[in-house]
């Protein structure tokens, strides 16, 4: 029919030059590290601990660092060096699996609200900004108080606390890819609403919710830390960092090593997570390209 | 010979990129006489902007490496230091940009951004700054200037806030002006009165101005001498009227080729394709004189009724959110397309002829009238019950770069609604997906391919074979081809004629463009503030245009002949109105008048009695 166009030379593959960026950016990556430091440790945890976490021992109360104990012991005697290790599980596990609860609530509101507009807009915005009105850390203590103390409630209370802020999120990312041409073609084509917004909205407006997801996962290591400080979180004897900080707290000045461990455990894998999450943002930010 | 005032010499520019550098400038060389005009012309990615750029050391320079000498007024400015380059710029070089809504700081009066242009470089108090900034104003013709300058950049339109940017490049008298592409995103009556006004301020201050475009009709208007530029290097370099006279190079030749020209379809009754030609041999691939369109057969019922309709959007303000306006987009609009026809509709920005594309096809539920689409009333259909009818009805939008998914392939773009619709057997979708991109002239082993690694022009026909693909009665093309290079817009074209043909499609063709209006279509409609005030054959309305509004819209068109450049009738300085009304304002019952068979023009009243 028409004369052959010819083609574009070297395909460039999509993300690629995010990839580039982001191996460019040494805060990324170092944060990238630590979070693959601190995975390791929590999967070989029976591997790395030279002894048992739960193992008391009333002739070796509160040593400090030491060949035997290579981080000390706590006031029962166990080893901290063993407790630190699995405690990396629990910090782990309650990152993660609060960011995917936050996630299965809220962005499914969110995209409801972004998407329909109108009446159910209001309602779950009105909704969003009832919660978000309430400081994270308070909502989350109030609803793990009132579920009752275990981690698995810590869990689900963090993650229904961080839910809106993923919910608000989605609803902004999808309300501006809904007003893109090609989701108005979709519509001319006659496509259905979940196809348009599986195959047309969440691809294209997946990728800041990665990065919040991954700066979520710290701010939920430290909610479980606090939490588990405050009694509400892992329950003893199950090592957890949050409740390491809260035996120690009476022997601070006496056993300082007690709290500085798992403080230090703490601060580098919120660490880790934070340059992470800032990394991905800097390399996915269209406006940088 | 004079001597230059501006003179380029083997200028390279090369952008330091991943793999090492790239040229995209290559050996330019030219003279700018004091107080004439050059003007730059290319597609995109000619390096016409570079170019620009690197003469006003705009260029970043960690990034971009300039070569050769740029001499200016005896100076060489690739060796000047910055701050007697700072100097140069806004002192003796000024330069305007294309997008006046973006280069005025939204946050400080107008005034007071020209005060201070004058306060820095000219040493002046608040005072004489103030009474020189309203002189200035005048100078670029702003109405009421003294009033406007405690105006928002926000309260003015797209072609006075160029004004106010003209302005402000003049307020140190320059020596030379640097237009980039100053009337790219202005309507055209109001591109024609900016012309205008540079081609004035030119002759009165005596200034050199280097004006870098893509439309050939505008360097017709307004350059002494013109540069074709292709792929970073100078193709062709003469005075104006030799390189639309007598072009020599096959890309010149190309380019003028596929330009629209204006009375160009006096005497022919149905659309024409463009002359293509090759740019590097210079053989017409595709002759003009290839009569390819039909006129539509008078006696089969339209595929398309449009009765008065109309569409309103509310404003509201207030806590309340209480209704306070209404903005009038689309009132009592009616027209008829029959298969195989093309009804162009046209009009300025915010004229209501995308809002009227988008009502068609549901993408905004109209507030009145009726839409009858092969004689059943679409309008009172809810959305599934819609759904069917989709198949005979697609769209085709302007944004070649916003139409497609990034993240599907192209394939997957085509065969969407035919996996929709079940139109076809799954098992035979790829086969048909690649019969299609065939059909618009794509490789179809460009299937696996994502949008982003296409062309505008390859991504526009990515587009067009997915509207055809269920096979439709109408399409209608909301500025389908505008955001094109001229050369690749010819070519959709005639792919659009070609499909026309095969297919027996009609299109409702929404542009700006007259003169890719008059190529095109076999019928007019002129849209103004929302209505439809002369609509008609083509024929008709280029030949015996009877509305004001729209002998004006064909005055304004620029003329790619520079022979005739001085015809034209002066213009007076005006903006486009604003459709926004009153909550109870009620549109005046207006009549359309027939002139002759299919010619109907609205009666107009006293506001068009001076022109």
């Amino acid at each position: 029919m028409s004369n052959a166009v010819p083609l574009p030379a070297a395909p460039k593959r999509l993300g690629s030059s995010a990839v580039r960026k982001f191996v460019k950016n040494r805060a990324a990556v170092l944060g990238a590290i630590l979070v693959g430091f601190f995975v390791l440790i929590a999967i070989f945890a029976p591997v790395i601990a030279t002894e048992d976490p739960f193992k008391t021992s009333f002739t070796a109360v509160r040593k400090a660092p030491s060949a035997a104990h290579w981080l000390g012991t706590d006031e029962l005697g166990r080893d901290l060096f063993a407790r630190i290790t699995y405690g990396a599980r629990t910090s782990l596990l309650a990152g993660g699996v609060s960011v995917l609860i936050a996630l299965l609530f809220g962005v499914p509101f969110g995209i409801i609200a972004g998407y329909f507009g109108g009446w159910i807009d209001s309602v779950i915005s009105r909704v969003i900004d009832a919660m978000l009105a309430i400081p994270f850390l308070i909502l989350a203590i109030a609803l793990a108080a009132f579920l009752g103390a275990s981690l698995t409630n810590a869990m689900i209370a963090i993650g229904l606390s961080a839910a809106p802020i993923f919910a608000r999120l989605t609803r902004g990312q999808v309300m501006s890819v809904r007003s893109e041409e090609y989701v108005e073609g979709a519509r001319v084509i006659g496509l259905r609403h979940p196809r348009i917004i599986l195959r047309y909205i969440v691809p294209n407006a997946v990728a800041p919710i990665i990065v919040q997801a991954t700066l979520t996962i710290a701010a939920a290591i430290i909610a479980e830390a606090s939490l588990s400080f405050l009694g509400l979180g892992q329950q003893p004897p199950n090592p957890s960092w949050g409740s390491m900080l809260n035996s120690s707290k009476n022997f601070i000045s006496q056993a300082p090593w007690m709290s500085i461990w798992p403080g230090t455990a703490i601060f580098l894998v919120v660490l880790g997570f934070n340059l992470l999450g800032d990394g991905l943002r800097d390399a996915i930010d269209p406006r940088e390209h | 010979m004079t001597t230059a005032l501006l003179s380029v010499e083997n200028l390279r520019v090369s952008f330091k990129g991943s793999d090492g550098c790239a040229p995209v400038v290559h050996d330019v060389s030219f003279d700018i006489e004091a107080g004439k005009t050059v003007a730059i012309v290319g597609e995109s990615g000619s390096g016409k902007s570079v170019t620009s750029l690197a003469i006003m050391r705009l260029l970043q320079s960690g990034s971009a490496k300039i070569e050769g000498t740029i001499r200016f007024a005896g100076q060489d400015l690739t060796t000047l230091s910055d701050a007697g380059m700072r100097r140069i710029r806004g002192n003796e070089i000024s330069m305007i940009f294309q997008e006046p809504m973006t280069s005025l700081n939204p946050s400080m009066t107008i005034g007071r951004q020209l005060a201070e242009v004058l306060i820095t470089h000219h040493g002046m108090s608040q005072r004489q700054a103030e009474a020189e900034a309203v002189r200035l104003m005048d100078r670029v013709r702003i109405p009421s200037a003294a009033a406007r300058l405690k105006d928002y950049p926000h309260r003015l339109s797209g072609g006075m806030r160029q004004r106010v940017m003209i302005a402000m490049a003049l307020s140190c008298k320059p020596k030379l002006l640097i237009a980039d592409e100053p009337t790219t995103a202005l309507d055209v009556t109001i591109q024609a009165q900016i012309l205008d006004l540079i081609r004035d301020l030119q002759r009165e201050e005596g200034m050199s101005v280097l004006f870098i475009t893509h439309d050939m009709g505008v360097v017709a208007e307004i350059a002494d001498r013109t540069i074709v530029m292709l792929h970073g290097r100078i193709v062709e370099n003469g005075a104006t009227e030799q390189i639309f006279g007598a072009p020599q190079h096959p890309y010149t030749r190309a380019l003028l080729a596929a330009v629209p020209r204006l009375g160009s379809m006096a005497g022919v009754s149905v659309p024409k394709k463009f002359e293509e030609i090759d740019r590097a041999t210079g053989i017409a691939i595709v002759k003009s004189e290839e009569v390819t369109a039909k006129q539509p057969d008078p006696q089969t019922p339209p595929v398309l009724e449009v009765r008065n309709l109309s569409k309103y959007f509310d404003i509201r303000s207030g806590v309340l959110r209480k209704v306070s306006g209404r903005v009038h987009a689309v009132e009592n609009v009616s027209f008829d397309i029959r298969e195989g026809e093309t009804l162009a509709l046209v009009g300025e920005s915010g004229c209501g002829k995308s809002t009227t594309g988008r009502a068609i096809v549901r993408l905004t539920d109209p507030s009145g009238g009726e839409i009858r689409l092969n004689g059943e009333d679409i309008v009172k259909l809810d959305e599934n019950s819609f759904r069917s009818h989709r198949q005979r009805l697609q769209l085709i939008f302007q944004d070649p770069f916003a139409s497609l998914n990034p993240s599907m392939r192209v394939g997957e773009c085509i065969a969407e609604p035919m996996l929709a619709h079940d139109t076809i057997p799954r098992a035979s979708v790829r086969a048909r997906v690649a019969e299609l991109l065939q059909q618009v002239g794509l490789d179809p082993a460009t299937r696996d391919r994502f949008p982003h690694e296409f062309s505008g022009g390859q991504r526009q026909r990515i587009s067009i074979a997915r509207a055809i693909s269920l096979g439709p009665k109408l399409i209608v093309a909301d500025e389908a081809v505008s955001a094109l290079d001229v050369s690749i817009k010819a070519q959709v074209i005639n792919l659009m004629l070609d499909l026309q043909r095969d297919m027996g499609l009609a299109f409702l063709f929404i542009s700006h463009d007259m003169a890719v209006v008059e190529r095109v279509s076999h019928r007019v409609a002129v849209m103004y503030l929302g209505e439809i005030v002369e609509i008609g054959n083509r024929a008709d309305i280029f030949g015996n245009p009877q509305h004001p509004y729209t002998k004006r819209l064909l005055s304004a068109v620029p003329v790619p002949d520079p022979a005739r450049r001085t015809s034209r009738p002066e213009l007076k300085v005006s903006e486009l109105k604003s459709p926004v009304r009153p909550v109870d304002y009620v549109a005046p019952h207006r009549v359309l008048q027939e002139v002759s068979q299919g010619h109907h023009v609205q009666e107009w009243g006293a506001e068009w009695s001076n022109g």
